[in-house]
């Protein structure tokens, strides 16, 4: 089997992207991160899958050699439907973070700045 | 072998399949609450008994695969059933029982009608599902879909009610299982680049003739996937911050259920995958820090929930502990300590709920006196307190005490440092449970810096709700019967499993000699012809 070096190259290049931005702190630029990062691992699969130009369905004479692997298409569709369905559920988390903070940007746990801030409360002489 | 065989075959998709229909039901009758609580209840009773029938079947025949709809090993989807994923199916399917009880006692005494309960049921029972078909797959990609049903519905559980708070926890919560999910199936891809299958048995066949390092690439992506759900040390700090939003059974259910699903998808890959010796050292050193680093977490909280939450991250140490050592007596006490970790850590979380409702708070900074006023919680508390920090009656010490025999019989330095580090977490979790004590239950509540507040109200699906003096509270909190009683018949069970320890290890055991020898699980799926799959 003979990998396509175009679409891993186009692969990593998504993944780069897609974690610079997942690193981002406004939720919209996570998702669009995320949406790429998926995209590319969509397409690893799909290479994965072995070349392309066959169709994954031929009648049942036809030999294995002229059909493309089905089941990385299936995966891939599997892929994409879950993606697509948590996306639509970080979109509504995303309106309405923005309808109750009206920023897009995720804050730290005040939680936990509250326990690291208080030694400085409770002993302020040091 | 026939009609035996065919019992399983019909139970097997049994847990999957009632939760999904009763989802289905409870959903068309979203407006009628108490409908949807039969249905609930009803449904998962049946998946405990149909679990348990499935833990006594795969004890007495061993493992067993079904072949759903008929179709044949590599093209159709596998179930397999072995003592492992029976274990975890009936410990997990008892605990989403008790917890929906739980849930159902604390709205009959709220009232429904404000509680966004229409979407609660369901999703819970969805979860369900997403739990069974992890536990039950015999395919890589049929686990990707079984994590990502659970956390599709653990997203929305999360977030229920979306105020301000659970959207900013949800938020990351969301992005960090989004993230594992998407190297999981990175994971994916380069297995079935190197193997062209899924099928978990033919992986095993063909893995093996691949070169080492590529087995070894494969198998630290997985890792990394599973490593970040089951919260082990540097991949763990997303829980603490997620996970104390929730609603208290949410949380319960979380804490128990969503980390040991990955600790479970560890155990199966490291059995299946064999992979380098490297691989065993990495997991002793992780699960050393993770131990540790969880449980100096804990000590810092004030937060009762947090406190737990780190508690939580620190004991999956122990799991890993017994993984990394590879060897029969270290599965076998990982398999007791993860039976025994998700019925303690979930019945503490569910205490944790009967205190926000007696004292109106969760924070050690308010509480106090708890234990004059409900000795009846103090003892709920104590038991499985003393439990997970490993006193000698109760499982937490039997599951210990097998985990520090495996590393001791494993006699290499690492080992031994682990076992030195699994006593000293184990005596910190007793000083965390201690202190816990000291404050909430023991001191008088005037003591408290906190004290004089509490919140106006119990918090239920939804947190919405204000600080007022403690002595002008509305509802003093009274603890409703139901969720006393769902608490305590979860202490009962994790009791259950020390009166019971022998025949349990015994089958933690018998999992364990399973998971040694990778050749049962595959000739169960692919037969005694095996030549036909290479």
């Amino acid at each position: 089997m003979t990998a396509n070096l175009t679409l891993l190259i186009i692969v990593g290049v998504l993944v780069a992207c897609g974690v610079y931005l997942i690193l981002e702190r406004s939720v919209t630029k996570m998702l669009l991160g995320m949406i790429l990062f998926g995209n590319a691992v969509n397409l690893l699969i799909l290479t994965v899958g072995g070349p392309a130009g066959n169709p994954p369905l031929r009648n049942a004479e036809a030999a294995d050699t002229d059909m493309a692997d089905p089941l990385a298409q299936a995966m891939v569709l599997t892929a994409i439907v879950i993606t697509m369905g948590l996306t639509a559920f970080v979109l509504a988390l995303a309106y309405r973070a923005r309808m109750l903070t009206t920023t897009d940007d995720v804050p730290d746990d005040p939680e936990d700045a509250d326990v690291a801030g208080r030694r400085e409360r409770e002993d302020p002489e040091d | 072998m026939s009609s035996e065989f065919g019992v399983l075959a019909f139970l097997a998709p049994l847990p999957v399949l009632i939760p999904l229909l009763a989802a289905a039901i409870t959903l068309i009758f979203g407006r009628r609450p108490r409908l949807q609580s039969l249905v609930t209840l009803i449904a998962l009773t049946a998946v405990v008994a149909v679990c348990a029938a499935l833990l006594y079947l795969a004890d007495r025949d061993g493992t067993t695969a079904v072949q759903v709809g008929g179709w044949d090993t590599p093209i159709g989807i596998t179930l397999v059933v072995d003592r492992l994923s029976a274990v975890m199916l009936l410990v997990s399917s008892i605990v989403l029982l008790v917890v929906s009880v739980y849930g159902a006692g604390q709205n009959i005494r709220d009232g429904d009608e404000r509680q966004p309960t229409s979407i609660y049921r369901p999703t819970y029972l969805v979860l369900t599902a997403g739990v069974s078909t992890t536990f039950l797959a015999g395919d890589l990609f049929n686990l990707f879909v079984g994590f990502e049903i659970l956390l599709g519905a653990s997203f929305v559980l999360l977030t229920v009610g979306a105020t301000a708070e659970r959207v900013r926890a949800g938020v990351a919560y969301v992005m960090v299982s989004m993230l594992s999910s998407l190297i999981f199936l990175v994971g994916i891809a380069l297995a079935y680049a190197v193997t062209g299958t899924l099928n978990l048995a033919q992986l095993a066949l063909r893995i093996g003739e691949a070169p080492e390092g590529v087995r070894n690439a494969v198998y630290a992506v997985l890792l990394v996937a599973f490593g970040i759900k089951a919260a082990i040390f540097p991949l763990s700090n997303w829980l603490p911050d997620s996970y104390p939003t929730a609603p208290a059974p949410v949380t319960a259910v979380f804490a128990g259920l969503l980390t040991k699903v990955g600790v479970y998808a560890i155990i199966r890959t490291h059995a299946l995958f064999f992979p380098d010796q490297g691989f065993d050292t990495l997991l002793l050193v992780a699960g050393l820090l993770t131990m540790l680093v969880g449980i100096f977490g804990a000590i810092a909280q004030s937060d009762i929930r947090r406190l737990l939450s780190f508690t939580l991250v620190s004991h999956i140490g122990y799991m890993l502990f017994g993984i990394g050592l590879a060897s029969e007596a270290g599965l076998g006490g990982a398999v007791y300590y993860v039976a025994h970790h998700i019925l303690v850590q979930t019945a503490l979380f569910l205490v944790v709920g009967l205190i926000e409702r007696q004292a109106g708070s969760v924070s050690l900074r308010r509480l106090g006196g708890l234990a004059g006023a409900s000795p009846l919680l103090g003892l709920l508390f104590l038991i499985p307190a003393l439990n997970l920090g490993g006193i000698p009656p109760f499982s937490g010490f039997i599951g210990k005490v097998a985990l520090l025999q495996a590393g001791a019989a494993d006699g290499g330095w690492l080992a031994w440092v682990l076992v030195a580090g699994a006593v000293v977490t184990s005596l910190l979790t007793l000083y965390v449970v201690a202190l816990v004590w000291s404050k909430a239950f023991w001191r008088p509540r005037s003591e408290a810096p906190e004290g004089h507040l509490a919140m106006a109200r119990p918090a239920n699906l939804v947190e919405e709700t204000t600080d007022v003096l403690y002595d002008e509270r509305t509802d003093p909190g009274r603890m409703p019967a139901l969720m006393v009683a769902a608490t305590t018949a979860l202490v009962l069970v994790g009791f259950a499993l020390t009166v019971l320890a022998g025949p349990i290890l015994g089958i933690a055991d018998r999992a364990a000699a399973e998971l040694d020898n990778p050749g049962v699980y595959v000739s169960a799926v692919l037969g005694d012809d095996q030549e036909a799959y290479r």
